[in-house]
């Protein structure tokens, strides 16, 4: 039958649709890579935008959220770069760092750090470089673990990639500082970047990564970014990710992660910018005795929305996972968490424990909390919960009764209360810099209350 | 002159139940003075009123601190007028270092009563002062407030931050609850030594073995809402033979 059902509808989807027949000549990849973009936009003409009546976005309606589609971004000029990256603040001020940077979605070399990197042992490649190229590396750029095989932010990535950086780190490499992605947008008109990142660490290295979204405010930039992390054997990454994107960004990030044997993985993403975001994390242990640590702190407010979306399955024995997401939600502002832990037969003696907590600042915040467990083997410990509230009241009275006003009493316990996941990230320098987006945050929060 | 605290008829109810049925207190500065009473009488409840616990509401009556009315004051302005509470139970809050929350509040008292804010040095060095004093460690100055403490540890706490922010009004609400005798001996020690002329002290509490150690000026005894005998230390020491059985029947 020719006739296959169209899901595609909405205006937005429409443009969707006109933007991928404008492009699809002209981004990089030959044939074999076009035949993969076609079959991910495929995805897409398919299933339309996400809606609330798929399981997976039941929180996050991304059909009526995304009332526009920008057009793709365009590679800006080689000299605007550095002047953008210097006019703007850095929320990572004083870290001691090397640096890849993206901007608009495609990477400039003559910002980044990758003649130190290769030094210690770090090949960087422009993603255009891997997908003109067309060989299996583009193949493999571009493919999707078979768990997040159906998701259409993923899909649409694929089929509209353009840039990014795949970085390769040798075995045994022990990096001295940590290594900053840093995707800023610049533009003045609303475009939408497809960024398509690949972290490849080798068996027994260590090193810090920071992922930081940044962009100007009051500009509808449509940022979907997704970075692929491969952890070798044995290996030890603290990542970090950090979305401070323009307060009319629509931010769509993915993380996909396989850990090998007794690889180890510290997470902590940070949440502050954007009018819509959703930070998704597809997790697989493809080793055994893998830690894995995945923390969220968020802060939002106005009518902000950001979800966080985990699916994190455990396929073979012995892991230990740890999950723990904080938001703080203030004014009209709607967070949201959904995490799923799956623990296959073969995964015995494996132990997860799963908690999102939520503070709400206001009577018309919102925060949704959907935590899962399947379990198919017998072995295991796993737990998970989810608590919602107010400040408490008790700790906000000792406060005052010692003569500390509302305003910075609850100031301590918003801080005390995300300090806990960003400490859980086992990086001081990294916690401290990311700290100073929270304090930030309360600062404007203050201001704004009088 | 005027008296540092002034209760007059003070009615108080917590959820809509009467629980201060018309309290008359006066404490002159320099005097310390006892607060005793059996469980229910309402003994913490004039505690937390003065100290401005939300969900207390007065529903008659006046409080006077320093010819002020007390109950217009924000907790937080109390606080930094010189009101503290040393608290039966102190809070535990995770994440808040014990450091950072004493800075946090001598500050603000300092900054309302239009001082400069101290210096990290000088600030450290106060803290020092007071809480080697009180066998508050190093140790548990790092930890978050309350956090992991012990009963005993807790309560030293809470008389070093009174030392530390040297109020006006000592208001000690149950301070030898679940504490051994040698730990009564130290935080005992810390209130007396917080005696002073411009100073006023109240001491809440069921038995009469703190007052073997904080000696009183003037006893009272609360119950069922209501300041039934005024007395000396002696009438602590009466309270402790006869118990407060004569006193029930005396207030209903």
């Amino acid at each position: 039958m020719n006739a296959e059902p169209r899901t595609i509808r909405t205006e937005t989807e429409q443009a969707i649709a006109r933007h991928f027949e404008d492009v699809i000549a002209s981004v990089p990849g030959g044939e074999r890579v076009r035949d993969l973009r076609e079959a991910a936009f495929d995805k897409f003409r398919r299933a339309g935008l996400p809606h609330r009546r798929i399981e997976e976005w039941k929180y996050t309606d991304l059909r009526a959220l995304m009332k526009q589609a920008a057009p793709p971004a365009r590679r800006p000029l080689d000299t605007a770069p550095a002047h953008a990256l210097k006019e703007t603040p850095d929320p990572l001020d004083g870290l001691d760092r090397y640096r890849l940077v993206l901007v608009d979605g495609y990477f400039f070399d003559s910002l980044s750090s990758r003649a130190a990197l290769r030094d210690a042992g770090i090949e960087v490649n422009a993603t255009a470089a891997i997908l003109g190229a067309g060989h299996d590396a583009a193949a493999a750029l571009l493919s999707t673990p078979e768990q997040a095989a159906g998701d259409i932010a993923i899909a649409l990535n694929a089929a509209f990639a353009t840039d990014g950086v795949s970085v390769s780190v040798r075995a045994g490499v022990v990096l001295d500082k940590p290594l900053e992605i840093l995707h800023l947008s610049t533009a003045t008109v609303p475009h939408a970047a497809a960024i398509r990142n690949a972290i490849h660490i080798g068996a027994g290295a260590s090193l810090k990564i920071i992922e930081t979204y940044r962009g100007p405010a009051g500009i509808a930039h449509q940022v979907n970014a997704v970075t692929q992390i491969v952890v070798g054997r044995g290996a030890i990454v603290a990542y970090a990710r950090l979305q401070a994107e323009g307060d009319q960004t629509l931010h769509l990030g993915t993380t996909t992660l396989t850990l090998a044997d007794g690889a180890r993985f510290d997470h902590l993403t940070v949440t502050a910018g954007a009018a819509v975001s959703r930070s998704q994390m597809f997790l697989v242990t493809g080793g055994e005795r893998t830690w894995l640590g995945i923390h969220g702190a968020g802060m939002i407010g106005g009518r902000q929305h950001a979800d966080t979306t985990l699916l994190i399955d455990h396929a073979l024995p012995g892991a230990n996972t740890r999950v723990l997401v904080k938001n703080v939600i203030d004014d009209e502002a709607h967070g949201v968490f959904q995490g799923k832990i799956i623990v296959e037969p073969d995964a015995q003696k494996t132990d997860a424990k799963m908690m999102s907590k939520a503070l709400l600042l206001s009577d018309t915040s919102e925060f949704a909390a959907k935590p899962e467990l399947e379990i198919f083997a017998d072995d295991v410990q796993c737990g998970h919960g989810a608590t919602s509230g107010r400040i408490d009241a008790e700790q906000l009275f000792y406060l005052m009764a010692r003569g500390v006003p509302r305003a910075e009493a609850e100031r301590l316990l918003i801080e005390a209360f995300l300090d806990e996941a960003i400490d859980a990230l086992g990086d001081e320098a990294i916690g401290a810099a990311l700290k100073r987006t929270v304090t930030a945050w309360l600062n404007k929060r203050g201001s704004r209350n009088g | 002159m005027t008296a540092l605290l002034e209760i007059k008829n003070l009615h108080v109810s917590v959820d809509d139940r009467e629980i201060l049925k018309g309290v008359d207190l006066t404490v002159e500065a320099g005097q310390t003075h006892a607060i005793m009473g059996p469980n229910g009488s309402g003994k913490s409840t004039l505690a937390y009123v003065l100290a401005g616990r939300p969900g207390y509401e007065v529903t008659d009556g006046s409080v006077t601190y320093k010819g002020e009315n007390l109950l217009e004051m924000a907790t937080d302005e109390r606080a930094a007028a010189g009101v503290f509470l040393a608290f039966q139970y102190p809070i535990e809050i995770p994440g808040v270092a014990t450091m950072t929350f004493l800075k946090a509040a001598l500050n603000a008292q300092r900054k309302k009563q239009g001082l400069e804010e101290l210096s990290t040095p000088d600030f450290v060095r106060r803290v020092r002062e007071v809480s080697e004093k009180l066998n508050v460690t190093q140790e548990m100055l790092r930890r978050p407030l309350n956090v992991g403490f012990s009963g005993g540890e807790k309560k030293r706490n809470e008389i070093m931050q009174m030392a530390l922010l040297a109020p006006s009004l000592c208001v000690m609400d149950e301070t030898d609850s679940g504490l051994d005798i040698d730990a009564l001996r130290v935080v005992a020690d810390g209130v007396t030594a917080m005696k002073s002329p411009d100073r006023g002290i109240i001491v809440i509490t069921h038995y009469q073995r703190l007052l073997n150690h904080i000696i009183p000026d003037v006893v009272h005894v609360l119950s069922a809402g209501k300041i039934v005998k005024t007395g000396g230390k002696e009438l602590a020491l009466e309270l402790e033979e006869t118990g407060y059985a004569g006193f029930v029947g005396a207030a209903a």
